[in-house]
């Protein structure tokens, strides 16, 4: 075989184990949009925000520390101690979910029927203000994030794929780890939505208010589920890609990235939402790896939405969302 | 005749005391008045009919039966006390069902799916366990399955519960939102034009149905309908409305020969 050909299945394994990523984040838009009909803009700052409490609440850091040292004139940064990485993400979830309580409670419980563009420039505001939240909560400084996560070349596949091929395919462990928890995230989603009494009031709930209302379901109650849902698998989401690439303010753009592979899995499509950020993951990488080289390369920041365009003419729905039809 | 005393129908059925009384009831929206002043009772194990004309405000009162509107004024008596302002869910959670007129079901799920969520309310494991899908949630499922194919089979609607709902015909729909309805096992249903949009083979098979649900389970049922040969052959008692008032109330044999309704309505519109 020649090399040429594993190089190109390293790139695109690669790009599968950064699709799984990208469908993380997907995945929190799907899990909004399905319930309420919002598009969620804030998926990657409550991505970015989750992460930055979670380094904040192991590291000890005290929230607000600027501002009530410019206040108060102290000088108090950290309350010294360390928490592991578990009861970390006990406690980051409990922030999500208060989180999600707020949201609902002061902004969109107040929305309630208005226009999907209104819902929208609501999510913008939140994108804004939560970003900005987090600089003065726990400051903009980049901050490491180690959970405990193996990271680094995985050696096994290294040495059992040289021995195979004689070529080593270089996979990091955090890839691997991160497409396993996202395998495990979206099956427990999907049973959870199919088969427990909340996940088919959440999809009642998606369907019909009215008639969810007359089933006796508080719309309220599952909204603020729903953006728990996705504080949740913001969490995850903000653990992978801020052990990966450290905490920073940039993580809020991954939510870009999740735009086309939106348009291509489809905006209502649990599934549709993995298969689109797999096929972009790998799209992106393979075609960084064959046409790259003849277009000068940096591909892979304008593959993705290119890809997404030619979707948004031929199949607008995407790959498994639902068929518009008008009936006249 | 004392509105409290339970007694039995010509054809064997048992009718109890007052379930639901509305009291003086007043709904406006703005400046319009869609009800002025209404009082009636709904009685347990009775067939409850609401008629009258077009914009009569039928449906306003159904709406506020179940919550949907609040009155300005006047007060709702639900099994002897007064209820306090309630969201609809909170109604439904009360054991008050309903369908629409114009059918509200979730047309993305299957017929079964439809039907389990009438019976939400009668979950109680919480959210953990249900995440966690545990013994006693799967127990609780498969007991809450058993209630809904029983109304699957009673509403003969077996060969369609696969079937997503919003593939089915008008008829069958109408028939799943009072399966799901039906499912939750209500003290009081109330039935929004269950007939509307009908051809008359659809319209025996559904007062075949209400008729039936009444006998079998002793349901307490409340319907608006615009057919008034319907309504006179299916209910025990029959308010009617015109205007937002209520011009008649009493057995269909009293509301027939009342003049006031002869001419708001029936002699108008009929003969």
């Amino acid at each position: 075989m020649p090399e040429q050909f594993y190089w190109g299945l390293e790139a695109a394994l690669n790009g599968l184990m950064t699709g799984v990523l990208y469908a993380l984040v997907a995945l929190g838009f799907v899990l909004i949009y399905k319930a309420s009909g919002i598009f969620n803009y804030a998926q990657g700052v409550m991505a970015l925000f989750a992460a930055l409490t979670l380094v904040g609440i192991m590291q000890g850091q005290v929230p607000f520390a600027h501002l009530i040292n410019a206040i108060f004139g102290t000088d108090v940064h950290h309350f010294g101690w360390h928490l592991p990485a578990l009861a970390g993400i006990i406690l980051t979830l409990g922030v999500m979910i208060l989180f999600a309580w707020i949201v609902q409670k002061l902004i969109f419980k107040h929305l309630v029927g208005q226009e999907p563009i209104i819902l929208f420039m609501a999510t913008i505001g939140l994108a804004y203000f939560l970003e900005g939240f987090g600089d003065i909560m726990w400051g903009s400084d980049i901050k490491a994030l180690d959970v405990g996560l193996p990271q680094g070349i995985n050696s096994w596949l290294d040495e059992t794929t040289f021995n195979a091929f004689n070529y080593g395919f270089f996979i990091d462990n955090l890839d691997v780890v991160a497409t396993v928890i996202a395998a495990i995230l979206v099956a427990a989603l999907v049973v959870f939505s199919q088969y427990s009494k909340q996940g088919r009031a959440m999809r009642a709930v998606a369907d019909d208010h009215q008639a969810a209302l007359s089933v006796g379901i508080n719309l309220n109650f599952i909204w603020v589920l729903v953006w728990s849902l996705a504080g949740f698998v913001a969490l995850v989401a903000g653990v992978m890609w801020g052990t990966k690439s450290g905490v920073q303010f940039s993580l809020s753009l991954i939510a870009l990235k999740a735009l086309p592979v939106l348009m291509l899995g489809g905006f209502t499509s649990i599934p549709g939402a993995i298969v689109g950020g797999l096929i972009i993951g790998v799209g992106e990488k393979l075609f960084e790896f064959l046409i790259g080289p003849m277009v000068g390369g940096a591909t892979e920041n304008w593959f993705a939405y290119v890809l997404a365009l030619i979707f948004l003419v031929f199949r607008p729905q995407g790959l498994f969302g639902e068929k518009i039809i008008e009936r006249v | 005749m004392n509105d409290n005393e339970p007694y039995t129908t010509a054809d064997g059925r048992k009718i109890g005391g007052v379930l639901m009384e509305m009291k003086n009831i007043t709904l406006r929206f703005g400046g319009v008045k869609a009800i002025t002043d209404i009082s009636f009772n709904i009685r347990e194990g009775e067939i409850r009919a609401i008629i009258g004309p077009n914009g009569a405000g039928k449906s306003s009162m159904l709406n506020v039966i179940s919550g949907f509107y609040i009155p300005q004024e006047g007060e709702v008596w639900y099994k002897g006390a007064p209820r306090p302002q309630m969201k609809p869910y909170e109604v439904a959670q009360q054991g008050i069902a309903r369908t629409f007129q114009n059918i509200a079901l979730f047309e993305g799920m299957s017929v079964l799916d439809n039907v389990m969520t009438g019976r939400l309310n009668h979950m109680k494991t919480g959210i953990f366990a249900q995440a966690l899908w545990k013994g006693k949630a799967e127990k609780e499922e498969e007991a809450n399955r058993e209630q809904v194919e029983k109304v699957i089979d009673f509403l003969e609607i077996q060969h369609i519960r696969k079937t997503p709902v919003s593939r089915l015909p008008y008829g069958l729909k109408k028939r799943v939102e009072l399966a799901r309805a039906l499912a939750a096992e209500p003290s009081l249903l109330l039935l929004d034009e269950p007939m509307a949009g009908m051809n008359v083979e659809e319209k025996e098979d559904m007062s075949r149905f209400i008729l039936d649900v009444n006998d079998e389970f002793g349901t307490t049922i409340a319907l608006i309908e615009h057919d008034m040969g319907v309504v006179m052959d299916l209910s025990d008692r029959v308010v009617v409305m015109d205007y937002g008032k209520k011009i008649g109330d009493g057995t269909p044999d009293e509301v027939r020969s009342n003049q006031d309704v002869i001419d708001a309505y029936l002699g108008v519109a009929h003969d």
